[in-house]
């Protein structure tokens, strides 16, 4: 078909994910191309030669790689239900946050889950603090969208399930509800949406998963 | 379909400009109101909307002016361009930026070797994405410096110095002729010139950093 959508993407990566639920909020049709990470098909490497990564969206026959660059791809083909705000100091705004959480959040919180003993204790007090810069996004507001789900809503997607899952197999608590009330509460409100219950992979597959990767050194 | 509310366009019927955004909210059947601006003379509301250029369309969406820029925009039209372009920008400050100054961190020639290769890689396939996106035209941009353009050209300054202390030609204009005349254009340009710095007072000011970090770091 002339105007198919596909996703190159694999179940467990909230980084295709991010790509799935804004194509999901906007109501556009999509087919989900599997990949084995270990064996990248001919197809990702043709579409992705640079980094040889998912999530690569592919529009009519042109692929798309980069999951922020893919969001604003997709936010500025297809109208309906923005994600990013109208005013550009907000989208600006919106821009911040999003590369804040690549950035500074995403890492320290990963390694705060694997790494074990001092080193450990040393990630969970920096993803504190990150968290807690993270928190003040959402002052006032109920998704950082604002009403609706957003641009950095979807890119912080990764809170849930998947840092739920991986704080509980590593048995931490990040994010406590009376050190982080309103992040807390944003991931209640967040996972309550229909179109993320819809479209998030389910926890138990995950637990599964995480189980089998062995913590790096 | 979306909720909008309050939108308001500032415009004329005999406008070609006014027609584009009319038909753009007519085709998303986005309610709005006309409000006919005769230009002569410009209303307060226009004045107020647009005081950069005090011309029409001018969207108005809940009360705050979202106006045409008729300057060439930085990033292009078309939202698959706009891609390639914010990808590009991405892939030079997240990797290859990166890459470039790992140079200075080689100690053998081995890995001098390995850090130059990984360079030389990467300003390959920054000749070729040349190509690609500029589609014959100056710049990354086209006929006009754009996003990829600025995102590159604001390294130039730091490349040279990477050159000049590693001995090591990055944009090297026998293997990369399109970068390496891309690059003297963007330091003729008139937006840069005042903003680029001197090669060898940042080359100094390198070199003072390099002293610091050094005495600041146990040697490995």
């Amino acid at each position: 078909m002339a105007d198919e959508v596909v996703v190159f993407r694999v179940w467990d990566s909230p980084f295709s994910y991010r790509v799935e639920l804004a194509l999901a909020l906007k109501g556009v049709n999509f087919r989900r191309a599997e990949e084995d990470l270990k064996n990248k098909s001919s197809e990702l490497l043709l579409y992705n030669p640079v980094h040889k990564k998912i999530p690569v969206l592919l529009h009519a026959g042109k692929p798309i790689a980069e999951s922020l660059v893919i969001l604003e791809y997709i936010d500025e083909t297809w109208k309906q239900n923005p994600i990013l705000p109208v005013d550009p100091y907000e989208r600006a705004n919106a821009r911040f946050w999003a590369t804040y959480v690549d950035d500074k959040c995403l890492e320290i919180l990963w390694r705060a889950c694997w790494t074990r003993g001092e080193e450990q204790q040393k990630c969970i007090s920096e993803a504190g603090e990150r968290l807690r810069t993270l928190e003040t996004a959402l002052e006032g507001k109920k998704f950082f969208g604002g009403d609706t789900i957003g641009f950095v809503d979807i890119v912080v997607s990764f809170l849930t399930p998947w840092m739920e899952v991986l704080q509980e197999m590593a048995r931490i608590r990040l994010l406590e509800e009376e050190n982080y009330p309103r992040l807390c509460r944003w991931v209640r409100d967040f996972s309550s949406c229909d179109v993320v219950k819809e479209t998030r992979p389910p926890r138990e597959k995950l637990v599964a998963f995480f189980a089998t990767l062995k913590p790096p050194n | 379909m979306g909720k909008y509310e309050d939108v308001k366009l500032l415009g004329d019927w005999p406008s070609p400009f006014s027609m584009k955004p009319r038909i753009a909210l007519n085709l998303k059947k986005v309610d709005y109101e006309l409000i006919v601006e005769k230009m002569n003379p410009k209303s307060e509301l226009l004045l107020k909307s647009n005081p950069v250029h005090k011309k029409i369309p001018v969207l108005l969406h809940r009360g705050k002016p979202v106006y045409m820029d008729f300057r060439p925009p930085i990033l292009p039209a078309d939202p698959y361009d706009r891609a390639i372009a914010r990808f590009w920008a991405a892939y030079i400050d997240d990797k290859w930026a990166m890459q470039v100054r790992d140079i200075n961190k080689a100690n053998t020639d081995e890995e001098r070797a390995a850090a130059a290769e990984l360079i030389f890689a990467g300003v390959q396939l920054l000749e070729e994405a040349f190509q690609t996106c500029g589609k014959g035209g100056n710049w990354f941009g086209g006929d006009n410096v754009g996003y990829v353009d600025i995102t590159l050209g604001s390294y130039l300054a730091w490349i040279r110095v990477t050159e000049k202390m590693s001995g090591l030609k990055i944009l090297d204009g026998d293997k990369f002729p399109q970068l390496a005349a891309w690059a003297d254009r963007f330091c003729a340009e008139e937006a840069v010139k005042g903003v680029m710095p001197e090669t060898d007072k940042l080359a100094e000011f390198a070199k003072t950093l390099m002293m610091k970090l050094k005495a600041a770091s146990p040697a490995k």
